[in-house]
């Protein structure tokens, strides 16, 4: 069994990086379990970050990820390149086990898992998946040259991949149930300028067409309940997150859309000793300033708990 | 490096005579997952030696092979055996799921 540490932060983004960061500078010299194949968390997965202060020309997501981890890194963070698979919170030392079959025990425990792509339910959309069913445009808009496609959702994440898609096809639904979108207003301008991208409003996907391959998708209209078909090879999805909380059902407060319930103006949970940051917790803004924000107040309030516990560093 | 490197010029060869199941990762450099899950399967690859052979192709320079299996994202992992796909894997998963869905070659 390894030493109790003051630390451990579970998750990568902007939340768990900046976490990190805080705790580091602390002396706390935190653990941090980056994830094995999450590493660096959604912006990953994003090209360029427009509205990150500080990068005024902006700045690519990866790019972004690498440099805060990079900075938790310079004030002494230990990574482990892991997920954790198991937890105890409960108790004064909290237990934290890894996919390697590792386990770290901490006073403290800041969660920052964030949160992963939400699926539409369909029954082909897992058969077909690889056959034209994507979650992510940077990997596989590639694949589309010069084809149809769509992409389904109406925030930023959906807007942002339909313009960066027009890059490679030909022409790029943009299928959203309602008849405007919660996307940014300069994105949705860009998008409405595209002469690549059409529109559907008012329609929902009721299924995806083709049996080894996509060749197309059942829309219907939400108002009036028609239906029609829209020839395509390519289907994007980007209806938004779900927080990955799996992990701590039954031992944390979660809402009942599985959002980790935090006490107004602070991280804490209903645990002492547990704090939660960044999309984890965030319904609302789900931001990369927002995230990277409550990481910092996770960091803060952690170190306040551990000094009360007389611990002031590693 | 444990794994081996494929090409659309020596794709098909490298299948045909395998004498062990062969997984083949598709994948490109601007991938986000496919960096990611590139350190498991060098580590899946040393620690299965002559069980699995572990290969990659970049489906940047060799758009071929991958336009000819219909593949839309990466990465995906076909294993093959006998010269026939027996098992894909879609998008990059932790290793203790990887060695799962590999369970029936190791």
């Amino acid at each position: 069994m390894s030493k109790v540490e003051p630390l451990v932060i579970i998750g990568s983004g902007p939340a768990g990086y900046t976490a990190a960061i805080y705790a580091a500078r602390a002396q706390l010299s935190p653990i941090l379990l980056e994830g094995s194949v999450t590493a660096g968390g959604a912006l990953m997965n994003t090209t360029e970050v427009e509205n990150f202060p500080g990068f005024q020309k902006g700045i690519m997501g990866p790019a972004l990820m690498e440099e805060m981890r990079a900075q938790a890194e310079r004030f002494g963070t230990r990574f482990i390149t892991d997920d954790a698979v198991k937890v105890d919170l409960n108790g004064e030392v909290k237990t934290i086990q890894d996919g390697s079959g590792n386990t770290y025990l901490a006073k403290a425990v800041i969660l920052a898992t964030g949160s992963g792509y939400k699926k539409i339910g369909l029954p082909k959309e897992e058969t077909l998946s690889g056959r034209g069913v994507s979650y992510c445009a940077t990997c596989d808009g590639f694949f589309f040259k010069e084809q149809v496609i769509a992409v389904v959702g109406g925030g930023d994440s959906a807007v942002e991949e339909a313009t960066f898609l027009t890059r490679f096809a030909s022409k790029v639904y943009l299928i959203h149930r309602r008849n405007e979108l919660r996307a940014s207003r300069i994105m949705q301008q860009r998008a409405k300028d595209d002469p690549k991208i059409e529109f559907v409003w008012n329609s929902q996907v009721v299924d995806i067409l083709g049996d080894d391959k996509v060749t197309g998708l059942k829309i219907k209209d939400t108002i009036t309940g028609k239906e029609k078909n829209l020839e395509l090879t390519g289907l994007f999805v980007a209806i938004g997150h779900e927080p990955r909380s799996e992990l701590l059902k039954g031992q944390i407060d979660l809402d009942p859309n599985g959002y980790v319930i935090a006490k107004t103006g602070s991280t804490k949970t209903n645990i002492e000793g547990v704090f939660a940051c960044g999309d984890l917790v965030d319904h609302v803004y789900r931001q990369a300033i927002t995230a990277a924000g409550t990481g910092c107040q996770a960091a803060l309030d952690a170190e306040r708990f551990l000094a009360s516990q007389g611990i002031f560093s590693a | 490096m444990a794994t081996k490197i494929l090409t659309d010029a020596t794709f098909d060869s490298e299948i045909k005579n395998a004498t062990t199941p062969i997984l083949v990762d598709f994948w490109a450099e601007w991938c986000g997952p496919c960096k990611m899950i590139a350190p498991i399967l060098e580590q899946v690859a040393a620690e299965n030696e002559g069980k699995i052979v572990i290969a990659k192709l970049n489906v940047d320079e060799n758009p071929k092979t991958a336009q000819a299996l219909g593949i839309t994202s990466i990465p995906t992992m076909n294993v093959y055996k006998d010269g026939q796909i027996v098992k894909t894997i879609v998008g990059a998963k932790p290793k203790p799921a990887l060695l799962a869905d590999l369970a029936a070659f190791l």
